[in-house]
């Protein structure tokens, strides 16, 4: 049984997807879509103990050895295990918070197909997470992807089909470019499996085809995970998704991405090509730091607070490439431990504000007025989870912020260090508007100041997510410990 | 006991009784019943501690909680300058409790549990900085104050009180992750350790320019000290009702701002490197003016606490101003002077408290003739004003006296002209006040005594009698300001 468990986490929500358009019955399909993602978290977890234990976890898919290329290797090391254990968790908590969220926001006909494209989604981004075949990794890309248009057009409005529509192009574009590449190298190569390809790569990089494809991929997921200036996608989409989705796209879309990035660079192309030789790290620290600044300047200047938490991921983003573009083992680590970190952070305040739209109906900073009275719990839990964006010690962006700042205290790179200060600053101010708002103004004259508290289907997912965000800021051998030993496996000493 | 439950007691009965006093939240006299209980028994862990009371040379720490970060435990260290603040907070917090009782009822104020309760974290979060063994503890517990006063400081709920916050916030909060927390990082980087150890940890050879940039940073990082130009919190924060000025302003928050830059100094930095950075002299040179500058705008403020306000951010610097000249009577001074004006300017807060519960009473020129209407407020008052001085027989004397002693031996004449400047101008704003209250006739004279709640008068009357048995009576705190110095008294 534990020799299959890898090839389980994906297989078992993949399956689980067209179950749910059996059942029909929404309670039903919702019973499944948690059982399912509930057991992805468990088995990331025993995979992460094994990993942590006994080293990388591989499994043949297809029961033929690599060279002749049928079989399809699927690997599991410290970084992937620990992708895939902060993917299945807000998966597990999104799918929980879900049946609820859904009430309101989609007709009941639908959330079969709802948990189908959500749990097609999750298979997608497990997928990523685990296979060492680059094709492969696109196959499943293009899965999440598919199915993530899917779940964003779901949205109560109808801006949310020109959303969806517009993360289709810009998505299928960056997918394209992934393709692009990937063929450029299997012309070259003939093979499509990462170690494979990290063994013959260093001897081609002179040619200009393998350059083309570093470029092409480097594009095409830095399309995907929303790296300034191609983030246009992302504000819009996040905004008009249903709640659940937002929350669970912020959580691990673009985090599953930037994953692959650093796969690519590390473990497929290698630093000595990619940072040293193709300066593509300069390229990522230069893009990171209007990404940090803009996305924070812009995420106070929204009134929506959809947007407002979109644009925040975009700084963070920028967190995130900041620390693989600087490619030490310092910095990578300090990625990845963001890369737990935010994840946690980004679901919970969606999480929260997808509460308050239960309620109110809107996402308005305006409609929060005097609304800390009326839904104590969910304004406690937002604001919790906005002190650990903020990154206040003993939650655990503190643990990221010490991490990124440490990893750039060297004497070439320390000015970023300001950068990341500056916009830690700018994250006290758009989250403490919120605050503001609903702990001091008062109700809004035509309101009736009687909104009830959040029902328990939607306010316990989001308090396990903050609870976890602070348990990680204390207990950080998981979130710190385990991705430094990660970045060094990456990264290589 | 021993040390560990001693720590550990310390730590956490402010925040047990905090949770204790949110489930008595419905029946309001249990509530408060149970704050003053715990008050005392916070009083009896200190006093269990005091016997306690070493050198703080103690490797490893003697009481770690958890490893947050590799090589990085939060973990508690009892040494003489946190125990010294421990016993202020300790003995004042009882005092301002008993006030609180009187003033938030005499006034009767909303949401009282809630401000019992933050009160409570907030002196869990001042004992805990003040016995934390390296700097990333007191950090955590130096957020944790920022964040736990926030509420206290926008009590009033209105739109005011949250701009008053926001300053309050934005200040505390940027200073502290913009400066505080880079420089703490930058501190690892060069030295890989954040542990306070006596005479400092940072190497022989690291570069004057580093260092000095460091210093600049952990001085204005702190911004709980107040120095200018980040002494604009402390002013707009007086929106906050009179028990949580005196929480501020004598209690926890500036107290934890000049206690944790004189930690910096002694532990971080070292008295020997701190004398020898370039940077100490500028900082002299700003906290002397900032000492100057605070003072002469607080004679001319005509709202009482407006012009306490100020006389804390004047008396702060002298902490720094001090710190930063790092010879062992300045040091003596600095300890000595963050409990000397904790219990001077409680005192004066609880009368200006005291008049307004009493009278309504905000601003200077109402206080003709208020004397003759509260005599025990009134003389409370000018006890906290002769310690603000620094004249005998108040405590404030004390550390004046040893501030004057270190600037002697180092000839520093600049120092010699900011005290004596601002001694005058302290006399010049405080003894008006205390004149016009004896001597001048009020306006609306009843001719009877009219004094606030008893509680409240109560309170007062200890702050007072405090501020002159420390006068009397000094050994307790001096002698730990001894060992924190290494100067013979």
């Amino acid at each position: 049984m534990s020799a299959h468990l890898l090839i389980l986490l994906v297989v078992i929500p993949l399956f689980s997807a067209p179950l749910c358009i059996l059942l029909r019955r929404s309670r039903l399909v919702w019973l499944l879509s948690s059982l399912s993602t509930g057991a992805c978290l468990l088995i990331s977890i025993l995979l992460l103990q094994q990993v942590y234990r006994s080293g990388t976890v591989t499994y043949m898919l297809g029961g033929w050895s690599t060279p002749l290329g049928i079989g399809i290797e699927y690997r599991l090391d410290l970084f992937a295990a620990l992708v895939a254990l902060f993917v299945s968790l807000v998966g597990f908590a999104v799918a929980l918070y879900s049946y609820t969220s859904l009430q309101k926001e989609l007709p009941r006909h639908k959330h079969p197909l709802f948990a189908a494209a959500y749990l097609l989604c999750l298979a997608g981004l497990l997928g990523i997470t685990v296979t060492a075949d680059v094709f492969n990794l696109f196959v499943f890309l293009e899965i999440s992807s598919l199915s993530s248009y899917a779940l964003i057009s779901m949205g109560r409005d109808r801006a949310a089909l020109l959303a969806s529509f517009r993360y289709l192009i810009m998505g299928t574009i960056g997918a394209t470019f992934l393709l692009i590449g990937i063929g450029l190298i299997y012309s070259h190569t003939g093979t499509l499996n990462m170690s494979a390809l990290q063994k013959v790569l260093p001897a081609l990089t002179g040619k200009a085809s393998i350059q083309a494809s570093l470029a092409f991929i480097m594009l095409g997921l830095a399309i995907k995970s929303a790296l300034f200036p191609l983030h246009l996608w992302l504000p819009s989409a996040y905004t008009h998704a249903p709640s659940a989705v937002s929350a669970f796209l912020a959580g691990t879309a673009t985090k599953v991405s930037i994953y692959a990035l650093a796969r690519f660079i590390y473990s497929v192309f290698g630093k000595p090509f990619v940072i040293t030789q193709e300066h593509i790290g300069i390229a990522l620290i230069t893009l990171s730091i209007p990404a940090m600044l803009l996305g924070s300047m812009l995420a106070i200047k929204q009134q929506n607070l959809k947007r407002m938490l979109a644009y925040s991921s975009i700084a963070q983003i920028g967190y995130l490439f900041l620390g693989l573009g600087l490619s030490t083992v310092a910095s990578v680590g300090a990625t990845i431990t963001h890369l737990f970190n935010h994840a946690l952070i980004k679901s919970a305040l969606f999480l929260s504000l997808g509460c308050i739209v239960y309620r109110t109906g809107k996402a308005e900073i305006s409609s929060l007025s005097g609304l800390a009275r009326q839904m104590p719990w969910t304004m406690a839990a937002f604001t919790v989870a906005g002190l650990g964006l903020i990154g206040i010690p003993l939650t655990a962006g503190f643990i990221s912020k010490w991490a990124l700042i440490r990893a750039t205290l060297t004497p070439d790179y320390w000015p970023l260090a300001v950068v990341i200060l500056i916009t830690s600053l700018l994250a006290v101010v758009y989250i403490w508007r919120v605050i503001e708002a609903a702990y001091f103004q008062p109700p809004a004259p035509g309101s009736t100041g009687r909104t009830a508290e959040a029902p328990l289907g939607l306010l316990v997912p989001t308090w396990l997510l903050v609870l976890l965000s602070l348990y990680f800021g204390i207990q950080t051998t998981v979130n710190f410990g385990i991705a430094v030993k990660a970045a060094t496996a990456l990264v290589g000493g | 006991m021993g040390l560990q439950e001693s720590l550990l007691l310390v730590l956490l009965t402010p925040w047990v009784g905090g949770v204790l006093l949110v489930l008595a939240g419905r029946w309001p006299n249990l509530r408060d019943a149970i704050s003053v209980v715990t008050s005392l028994l916070l009083l009896l862990a200190v006093i269990a501690l005091y016997n306690h009371a070493g050198n703080g040379t103690a490797t490893p720490p003697e009481l770690t909680l958890f490893t947050m970060l590799p090589g990085i435990e939060v973990g508690f260290r009892l040494e003489p300058l946190g125990m010294l603040f421990v016993v202020i907070a300790a003995v004042l917090w009882i005092i301002n409790t008993i006030y609180s009782i009187g003033y938030m009822r005499g006034n009767n104020e909303k949401h009282q549990t809630r401000f019992y309760l933050c009160f409570a974290i907030a002196i869990g979060a001042t004992m805990g900085l003040a016995l934390s063994a390296n700097l990333l503890t007191l950090f955590i517990f130096y957020e944790v104050l920022t964040l736990s006063t926030y509420p206290l400081v926008t009590h009033k709920g209105s739109m005011k009180a949250a701009r008053a916050g926001r300053t309050y916030l934005g200040y505390l909060l940027g200073t502290s992750i913009a400066f505080f927390l880079l420089a703490i990082i930058w501190t690892w980087a060069l030295t890989g350790t954040l542990e306070f150890t006596p005479r400092g940890i940072f190497k022989q050879d690291t570069d004057a320019a580093s260092l000095s940039l460091l210093f600049v940073l952990y001085i204005f990082g702190i911004g709980k000290a107040a120095i200018m130009p980040i002494h604009r919190w402390l002013p707009a924060a007086m929106v906050a009702p009179t028990p949580v000025s005196a929480l501020l302003h004598a209690v926890a928050v500036v107290k934890a701002g000049v206690f944790t830059i004189t930690k910096v100094v002694l532990y971080i930095f070292g008295p020997a490197l701190t004398r020898e950075i370039p940077a100490s002299e500028w900082i002299v040179y700003l906290a002397g003016t900032t000492i100057v500058v605070a003072s002469w705008i607080a004679l001319r403020q005509t709202n009482l606490k407006r012009r306490l306000a100020y006389s804390t951010i004047s008396q702060l610097s002298y902490v720094i101003m001090a710190a930063a000249l790092g010879t062992a009577y300045a040091l003596l001074a600095a300890a000595l002077h963050i409990a000397v004006h904790a219990f001077g300017k409680i005192t004066l807060f609880f009368a200006a408290g005291s008049i307004y519960t009493a009278t309504h009473k905000t601003e200077i020129p109402q206080l003709k003739g208020i004397g003759r209407q509260m005599p025990w407020t009134m003389a409370a008052f000018t006890i906290g004003a002769v310690s603000m001085v620094g004249l005998p027989p108040a405590a404030g004397f004390l550390s004046k006296w040893y501030l004057l002693m270190g600037a002697m031996q180092l000839q520093a004449y600049f120092v010699l002209a900011v005290i004596v400047i601002s001694t005058l101008l302290n006399a010049a704003y405080f003894f008006p006040i205390v004149h016009a209250a004896f001597f001048q006739p009020a306006d609306d004279d009843t001719g009877k005594i009219h004094e606030a709640p008893w509680p409240v008068v109560l309170a007062v009357s200890c702050a007072a009698v405090l501020t002159l048995l420390l006068f009397l009576y000094p050994w307790p705190v001096l002698s730990l300001a001894a060992l924190v110095s290494g100067a013979t008294p």
